[in-house]
């Protein structure tokens, strides 16, 4: 997708702005955030099994090169095919040779972030390949030629009568120009309209929540069913998935389970949790008869020994997003990127870099919430905090900010001075309020003050009151 | 690829700190996991004398929106063209190819047309055998081998699944388990391979990507009927 990661500010000024969609996710929130509150209330183990999960991936990650392998040696074993792809554009390229050499020409698409991540649909469209989303939100989006919005909620920016006018448009030629505006109806004719593409693909792509190390088996997991068509009914099945996916057994995807759905939509368990292992059996009445994995790296690899790592562990439940304020305010669409909300505002710059993500890990204050209900336990406050330190050191951050910095830190390690300082910017801000005890107009904080006051301090700083205070008890 | 299948592994290997030739340690690890497939913590909620697993498998399957009837054997042809009949739906099944479901007295249901195969895209109804019902989600396993086409579970509007009472288990790894026995996993040369597709199913198809409104039947069956034998165990 097209980069605006770097343009966050003026995204966000625009969104803030647009009623229907802080409608949207403000819904989201709240619907989702509820959800979540009564299945973990459901299982009072919740907290603990999000420690072995933690302790599932962290020891993955540590071992991850011979998991990989292990992966692979099943997959083979079981007559699929593993290809390992660095780039983006090895990846783009792998599957453009895999549909090619299947003579492919319409692919069905399950879910897939990494699909994104690697720009993947125009590139095959580009090249003569028309894929098909099959999840009813990608495939909302991708008739609206926009990029997903939230990771399990893709389309959940959009209206359900700018729905009804996609499908109007789009669905005429299958002959259906009725406008609908009854949920069921617009369900029932992507059904309808999809249910053919499945059966017109050559070729089906599907992501993965997991790949499993003990039978190389691949995982997905969805609500809708779609990827299963997806995967049972064209003669080719490839799945898209990135290095750090891999677990070791049946029973740690298990546990990842439990959490995985609770965090996501507040069910116990999605509808469908499928494993794929290798191609049709002999004998098997259905299936495709090849299986593919493309292994993407994109510089996860590097992230392992950095102090971002623990970014790996992400499950992709998007839980971080429907509780971030930040986010539900301004929605996917302002990051400008893949991967919105606080998890984007950790991993964005690895991928973007810090210039170009700069904004993302700002975007936050600091709340925590996001690592308080983050099932893998990821620090994420601790992650952006970390690419702030980047971006100054780097010398991203702009100049002005830069300078208020190191004044600050000058000021700071001299106590004598910084109280001195404190006390007359007490009085200073203390007489700027006047009698109404507010500034209504700051220098450097215009934006803050334009909405509001700031209340302005009693004119005795907090040193002072805590020596007068100190002082009254002895 | 195998350029860039060395080159991701180094890269991890030095990510890792562990660049050089081999990794022992490593290893080891990795196979004593493997081998030793250790359940990590698993939830007390299903641990219940069998009648009550089962009534939890019944209660947590229908609040996620399926519909469970518990028949006897012997009434089992019977309830599923009752089943069809009070929803107006044609006595016209595609079953699965299993023997499973030989035993039971399909002539006495005498409406009921049956065809043995997978699916193709107009049936609308598929009846098909699990293999287990996990207690804890009221969930669903199947797993496809030649007589149990995985088609079955997802293209028709209305799904029948038969479990056997006995089947139900407490958690999803129970079924891991049994799933591995069933599979000869015990003597590695004996084993089956691990199938081809294992489906965990949890409730009908759904979607809620129209402004969060909840709607059945998004691409795999609109209706998700179990048909729990209580006199198998």
């Amino acid at each position: 997708m097209d980069l605006a990661a770097h343009r966050f500010k003026e995204q966000a000024r625009t969104a803030l702005q647009d009623r229907v969609l802080q409608d949207s996710f403000a819904r989201i929130g709240g619907k989702f955030g509820e959800a979540r509150s009564r299945a973990v209330a459901g299982l009072p183990e919740f907290d603990r099994l999000r420690d072995d999960a933690v302790a599932i991936k962290t020891h993955v990650l540590a071992n991850l090169d011979v998991y990989l392998e292990r992966f692979e040696a099943q997959v083979t074993a079981r007559g699929g095919i593993v290809h390992w792809c660095a780039t983006p554009a090895e990846a783009r390229e792998c599957i453009l040779a895999v549909a090619r050499a299947a003579g492919a020409r319409t692919v069905t698409k399950g879910k897939s972030m990494v699909a994104e991540e690697i720009g993947l649909n125009p590139f095959l469209e580009a090249n003569g390949v028309e894929p098909v989303e099959t999840d009813l939100g990608e495939y909302i989006i991708q008739l609206a030629d926009e990029p997903p919005s939230h990771i399990i909620a893709p389309a959940v920016h959009k209206t359900k009568s700018q729905v009804s006018d996609l499908f109007q448009l789009h669905h005429a030629r299958y002959g259906k120009t009725r406008r609908l505006t009854e949920g069921g109806d617009l369900v029932a004719e992507a059904r309808e309209v999809l249910r053919q593409k499945y059966l017109d693909a050559d070729m089906g792509i599907t992501g993965a929540n997991f790949l499993i190390a003990e039978t190389g088996s691949t995982v997905i997991v969805t609500n809708e069913g779609n990827g299963d068509l997806t995967q049972s009914l064209p003669r080719v099945h490839l799945v898209l998935a990135s290095i750090e996916k891999v677990v070791p057994t049946l029973e740690d995807v298990s546990t990842l389970l439990r959490v995985l759905a609770r965090s996501a939509t507040g069910q116990e368990m999605s509808v469908y949790t499928t494993f794929s292992t290798g191609p049709k059996r002999a004998g098997d009445l259905d299936g495709p008869e090849e299986f593919h994995v493309v292994l993407l790296d994109n510089g996860r690899s590097q992230l392992l020994a950095g102090p971002a790592a623990e970014v790996l562990r992400c499950i992709r439940c998007g839980a971080c997003l429907n509780h971030c304020p930040v986010y539900r305010a301004v929605g996917g669409h302002a990051y400008g990127w893949v991967y919105p909300g606080p998890i984007g505002a950790a991993i964005d710059p690895h991928f973007l870099g810090v210039e170009e993500a700069y904004h993302l890990p700002q975007a936050s204050s600091f709340c925590g919430r996001c690592e308080e209900v983050c099932p893998m336990k990821i620090p994420l406050p601790k992650i952006m905090r970390h690419w702030r330190e980047e971006a100054f050191r780097q010398n991203v951050t702009p100049a002005m900010q830069r300078h208020a910095v190191r004044a600050w830190a000058w000021l700071a390690a001299r106590p004598r001075l910084y109280r001195l300082a404190a006390r007359a910017a007490a009085r200073m801000l203390a007489a700027a309020g006047g009698r109404r005890g507010r500034i209504a107009r700051l220098p450097f904080a215009g934006g803050w003050t334009a909405g509001r006051d700031m209340p302005a301090p009693e004119g005795r700083s907090f040193h002072d009151l805590w020596a007068a205070r100190q002082g009254a008890r002895k | 690829m195998s350029g860039a299948r060395a080159q991701i592994l180094q890269a991890v290997r030095r990510g890792l700190d562990a660049a050089g030739s081999g990794r022992p340690a490593a290893e080891a690890a990795v196979a004593e996991r493997l081998a030793a497939r250790a359940r990590n913590l698993v939830p007390a909620r299903a641990r219940l004398p069998v009648a009550a697993m089962r009534d939890l498998f019944a209660a947590k399957a229908m609040a996620a929106n399926a519909t469970v009837d518990r028949v006897l054997a012997a009434d089992l042809p019977d309830a599923l063209l009752r089943y069809l009949g009070d929803r107006n739906l044609p006595p016209s099944v595609a079953m699965s190819p299993d023997f499973a479901l030989d035993p039971y007295p399909w002539g006495r249901a005498g409406l009921l047309e049956i065809a043995r195969r997978r699916a193709e895209p107009a049936d609308p109804v598929s009846v098909t055998p699990a293999f287990a019902g996990i207690a804890e989600t009221g969930t669903l396993m199947l797993w496809s081998a030649a007589e149990r086409p995985t088609t079955l579970n997802f293209l028709p509007e209305t799904h029948v699944a038969v479990l056997r009472a006995g089947d139900v288990v407490p958690a999803l790894e129970d079924a891991w388990t049994r799933l591995r026995n069933a599979l000869g996993t015990g003597a590695a040369e004996a084993a089956r391979p691990f199938p081809r597709t294992v489906n965990l199913i949890t409730g009908p198809s759904r979607t809620a990507d129209i402004e969060q409104e909840l709607i059945l039947g998004a691409h795999g069956p609109r209706r998700l009927h179990i048909l729990l034998v209580e006199d198998e165990d």
